[in-house]
């Protein structure tokens, strides 16, 4: 069971009472793209044994989106942020980084224990 | 390899069991293989098997993390049906359920395959137009299921509240030669066989890296030393995003908890299986008695095998509005796997960006039942280059738009 923190209006819950959306921070490609973007974008996921960030939606509280960087072995939750950021804010890696030393920020790939080839 | 008959078990009976032997060797790993298949569920397994059957290849190795079906392969609810809406879904699990009819025969090792029949109730108009559609689907496919009414139903499942308040039985999606098999006897009569081919099963060897060369695969790294090899196939289930990462490419797969639970054991009551999609719910009873619970799959990326305890309440609760004599029953074990979803919750048999590599996953919720069927097709992808039965499950099938879209047509865990 997760508890998640929505970061618009403060309430911590348990995930029934919020929805989750998927994989956070996927850039958008549609039309003019390559097909490699765009097959990456509408299809290929990072699939982490680790840290992995994610959209969930408070669907019973005040309904707007949020992005939670969360462990996905430990279902520990480092840090919750507005949907609007792009990218994570230096505080969410910082908790991160806390807890998880050795993550690197490239991706949830780099995450999963990928070695160098 | 000693055969097990019917003589073998009075003799054994006779000094206590005392002669039985090992079923298959744990040899240490060679420095090299023409072929590796990383992961010794049944997938692996049966991978490895139809290598050496059907392609002749036996120089091989199947390596696992922990132990033989301590994946998805021992934890599943082992409902084996074929009664798919897509002709490319109903051609391998056709295939798979066919060849689980006579595996216990051909592997010399008790499956326990009990085809007793799978019934997918209609529970809403819609899902009842759904059914009759894949009956005649399935009828040009040549996979034999039929439409029963509620009559049907409640003859072949008295203890069904067939007219529930809010969802009344309307029918049902009859498969006759559906039904169950003991999934860990499926890992271990593979096992068994391939070992008896001079394959090396080696399990509590967890992969690590992978090797390649010039975009070509030429090893793996594990916790017991480098491992050379020719060909490499990643049969992993919910663990494929991992290596996938290891062998260098991204995959269009999530890894979420499915979860399955089992009361105390009752007399005997429900002799099909029996799947209530609309309220996200399927049961079963096995031979020591117990009703055989699963539900729906978590929705968000997991790899605890646990799983949320509201689902299960979600489960129970839809259950038992269908089947009221299971509100009395208390449940003994629950437990969870780490399931491979894909877009379109169909599975993934295809070459992979590194040549030489090949990967069997995105079985999802429902692999269990395509164990043959899938190894069949796999090893004659790994061994051929490409097999008739896997050729709509390739990776492209995203990026080209040639979904298999078995998500609209089961809309549940299977
Ligand atoms: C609760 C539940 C109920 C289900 N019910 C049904 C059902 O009723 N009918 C049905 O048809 N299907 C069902 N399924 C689905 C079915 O269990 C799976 O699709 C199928 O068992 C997958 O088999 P597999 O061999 O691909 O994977 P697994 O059996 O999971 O095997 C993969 C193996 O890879 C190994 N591995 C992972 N990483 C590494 C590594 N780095 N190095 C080495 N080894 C590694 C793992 O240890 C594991 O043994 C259910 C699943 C669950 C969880
Ligand atoms: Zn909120």
């Amino acid at each position: 069971m997760l508890i998640l923190t929505c970061p618009h209006c403060g309430v911590a819950a348990e995930e029934t009472e919020f929805a989750p959306g998927g994989q956070a921070h996927l850039q958008r490609h549609g039309p003019g793209s390559s097909d490699d973007a765009f097959e990456a974008y509408m299809f290929l996921r990072d699939n982490p044994r680790g840290v992995h960030f994610e959209r969930w939606r408070h669907a019973y509280g005040c309904g707007k989106w949020f992005i939670a960087a969360r462990c996905t072995v430990t279902l520990e939750v480092f840090a919750t942020y507005p949907a609007q950021c792009l990218e994570p804010p230096p505080e969410a890696v910082a908790a991160i980084r806390a807890r998880r030393p050795d993550w690197q920020p490239a991706g949830g790939d780099a995450a999963s224990g990928k070695e160098p080839a | 390899m000693k055969r097990h008959s019917v003589f073998a078990v009075v003799r054994e009976a006779l000094r206590q069991n005392r002669g039985w032997p090992k079923h298959w060797e744990s040899p240490a790993p060679r420095a090299s293989y023409d072929t590796v298949i990383v992961g010794a569920g049944g997938h692996g397994l049966a991978t490895a098997y139809y290598l050496g059957r059907n392609h002749g290849i036996t120089d091989v190795a199947v390596i696992d993390k922990g132990w033989l079906g301590g994946g998805n392969t021992g934890r599943n609810t082992t409902i084996i049906r074929s009664n798919y809406l897509q002709d490319a879904s109903a051609a391998i699990y056709e295939k798979s359920r066919a060849l689980y009819e006579t595996l216990s025969q051909e592997l010399n090792f008790n499956l326990m395959f009990s085809p007793r029949g799978v019934m997918m109730l209609a529970q809403t108009e819609h899902e009842r137009r759904g059914y009759l559609r894949t009956e005649r689907a399935n009828a040009l496919q040549g996979v034999e299921t039929r439409f029963i009414d509620a009559a049907e139903v409640r003859r072949l499942a008295p203890i069904i509240n067939i007219d529930g308040p809010r969802y009344p039985v309307l029918g049902a999606l009859w498969q006759p030669r559906g039904g169950t098999a003991r999934h860990d006897a499926v890992a271990w009569g593979y096992a068994r066989a391939c070992s008896d081919m001079g394959m090396h099963v080696i399990q509590n060897c967890a992969v690590t890296g992978i090797r390649s060369e010039a975009g070509r695969v030429t090893g793996i790294a594990t916790e017991r030393g480098e491992i050379a090899c020719r060909r490499l196939g990643l049969v992993v289930a919910g663990h494929s995003g991992v290596l996938a990462g290891m062998a260098g490419f991204r995959l269009p797969v999530e890894s979420v908890a499915l979860q399955a639970l089992v009361s105390e054991p009752v007399k005997p009551c429900l002799d099909v299986v029996i799947m209530a999609n609309t309220v996200h719910g399927y049961i079963s009873q096995s031979d020591k008695g117990e009703m055989v619970i699963g539900g729906g799959a978590d929705g968000y990326n997991n790899y605890t095998q646990r799983g949320s305890f509201h689902h299960i309440e979600e489960t129970v609760r839809a259950l038992i509005e269908t089947f009221p004599m299971l509100s009395r029953l208390r449940m003994l074990r629950q437990w969870g796997g780490i399931v491979d979803m894909t877009g379109d919750r169909s599975p993934i048999l295809s070459k992979t960006p590194l040549e030489g590599c090949f990967v069997n996953c995105g079985w999802g919720t429902g692999g269990f039942k395509a164990i043959p069927g899938s190894g069949w097709a796999m090893a004659e992808l790994m061994a051929r280059g490409s097999s008739p039965l896997a050729e709509g499950f390739s990776l492209n099938r995203f990026r080209e738009g040639r979904f298999i879209d078995e998500s609209v047509a089961a809309g549940v865990a299977h």
